[in-house]
């Protein structure tokens, strides 16, 4: 299972916890593992990455293992320990700045 | 006893605020959708049960929500509002051109007949339509393919469609406002569109009296007279009496023509409603007074609704969709503004009350008279 976590307004439109798991079936990879929480939390769908463009948000990143994967291929295996489930895959919303 | 249910979109949430037909003490919950944009929140005229919302958040982009008991739940349906065909382009602020691009969801218009037909006004500037009850989107490209379109550009907000007024007498009869484009009107069902400008003067374009370009706040109608139509321009509150094809200045003695909201009391079709702003530079009210001003001869001569408003210190203002009327014997009239405060007056404007002071700022209101 790959342990993914949601930023705070994300968590509350999915209704879950912290953390969310999803199951990936062939590579680990980023797009594999969006697409398996879109497919597990349609309610998601937009949110993350454009609905037509499939791109990531502007103001959302991609961590995992205290690196920044956000503009990593896509379609790369994630990190081993991702892979299996010792780390999460952080979907982090920029900070504001201080804007409203 | 009847009841009244306001539907109160901010910066940071929705309200569901509720009363009985006295006015007088209200419950307010939520926030629904806590931390997010909630543009607009509207019930549908077929079922007052069925509610839509508008949620977005530059981060997560748009969500749309349903409720089907009142504003007490909500559940997320379709968000994908796809451009049929050829995106094209638009005026970008530095005028070169720019692609259509989705941005948020600024209004929702339900049905006035179907519980399950809702419209959205969206940023860039087109009308999509439901007919599932907020399941799936499709747009009524016409208006956005118009042969003006390319010429559009955004105001300070965005190129947003803002205004959609529908029109039980004309069922196919669709009138919009897109700042800052103007107002068309479709009486084909948004198959094809016409500007409807004529008579506007924006002295802020090239071409003062042109077809198209002008900023378009708001437009009002009242159900019993629907060719009867008044805007609040950028500067200058307006009137048709011919469903849109001419325009007629109606400013009068207001001590600003600037402002977002108006609207048409519930049975005095000729009795309209404003909110004047200082100016477009500062978005607040004049002389640190927030004055609602009416008018009961359909514009021209207006008079400053002041009792129960604040009259020193005051710098908030009201947004476009953030003024709505009930339709109780004594009609009640709503407004929220920047500041979080919610103002409601039980008699027609004659006086008010704040129903809510700390909200974040207030993006929509709109009302239910519930039986």
């Amino acid at each position: 299972m790959i342990r993914v976590v949601l930023p705070a307004n994300l968590r509350t439109l999915a209704g879950v916890g912290h953390e969310v798991e999803v199951e990936v079936d062939g590579v680990v990879s980023q797009r594999a593992v969006l697409d398996a929480l879109e497919a597990a939390h349609p309610e998601l769908m937009g949110t993350i990455r454009d609905r037509q463009t499939k791109k990531r948000r502007a103001m959302l990143r991609f961590f995992a293992c205290e690196e920044d994967l956000s503009d990593e291929p896509i379609d790369a295996p994630l990190p081993d320990e991702v892979q299996r489930g010792k780390e999460p895959y952080l979907i982090v919303g920029a900070i504001a700045g201080g804007g409203l | 006893m009847a009841k009244v249910r306001l539907l109160v979109g901010t910066h940071k949430g929705g309200f569901v605020m509720t009363s009985d037909e006295r006015r007088e003490k209200w419950k307010i919950d939520g926030p629904h959708f806590a931390g997010w944009d909630v543009y607009h929140m509207k019930g549908s005229p077929a079922d007052p049960d069925r509610i839509y919302a508008s949620q977005s958040r530059g981060w997560f982009g748009q969500v749309q929500q349903r409720s089907d008991d009142g504003g007490a739940t909500w559940k997320p349906v379709g968000n994908e509002f796809k451009y049929e065909g050829d995106i094209k382009t638009h005026k970008w602020y530095d005028n070169s051109d720019h692609p259509y691009e989705f941005t948020r969801v600024w209004h929702l218009e339900p049905s006035l007949t179907d519980a399950n037909t809702v419209f959205a006004g969206v940023e860039d500037a087109s009308l999509f339509k439901s007919t599932d009850a907020g399941e799936t989107w499709s747009e009524l490209s016409g208006l956005r393919t118009h042969p003006t379109a390319p010429t559009w550009a955004p105001g300070a907000g965005g190129l947003c469609l803002h205004t959609i007024i529908l029109d039980k007498t004309h069922p196919d009869r669709i009138v919009t406002a897109i700042s800052s484009a103007g107002a068309f009107r479709s009486d084909d069902a948004g198959k094809t569109w016409k500007p409807i400008n004529k008579g506007l003067r924006s002295n802020y374009i090239p071409d003062p009296d042109a077809e198209v370009g002008h900023c378009v706040h708001h437009i009002a109608m009242h159900p019993s007279r629907p060719n009867v139509l008044f805007m609040q321009k950028h500067w200058d509150v307006l009137r048709s009496d011919d469903a849109g094809d001419n325009w007629h200045e109606v400013s009068g003695n207001l001590p600003s023509d600037f402002g977002f909201v108006i609207d048409v009391h519930a049975h005095e079709p000729n009795t309209i409603y404003v909110v004047p702003i200082k100016s477009d530079s500062d978005h607040f009210v004049p002389d640190g007074k927030l004055r609602v001003y009416r008018s009961r001869s359909g514009g021209d001569e207006w008079e400053p609704l002041t009792k129960g408003l604040p009259q020193k210190d005051c710098y908030v203002n009201v947004l476009r969709d953030a003024m709505t009327v009930d339709s109780l014997d004594s009609c009640g009239v709503y407004f929220g503004t920047s500041g979080g405060q919610v103002y409601a007056s039980a008699d027609a404007g004659d006086s008010w009350k704040a129903i809510a002071s700390d909200l974040p700022q207030v993006l929509s209101v709109e009302v239910q008279t519930l039986s």
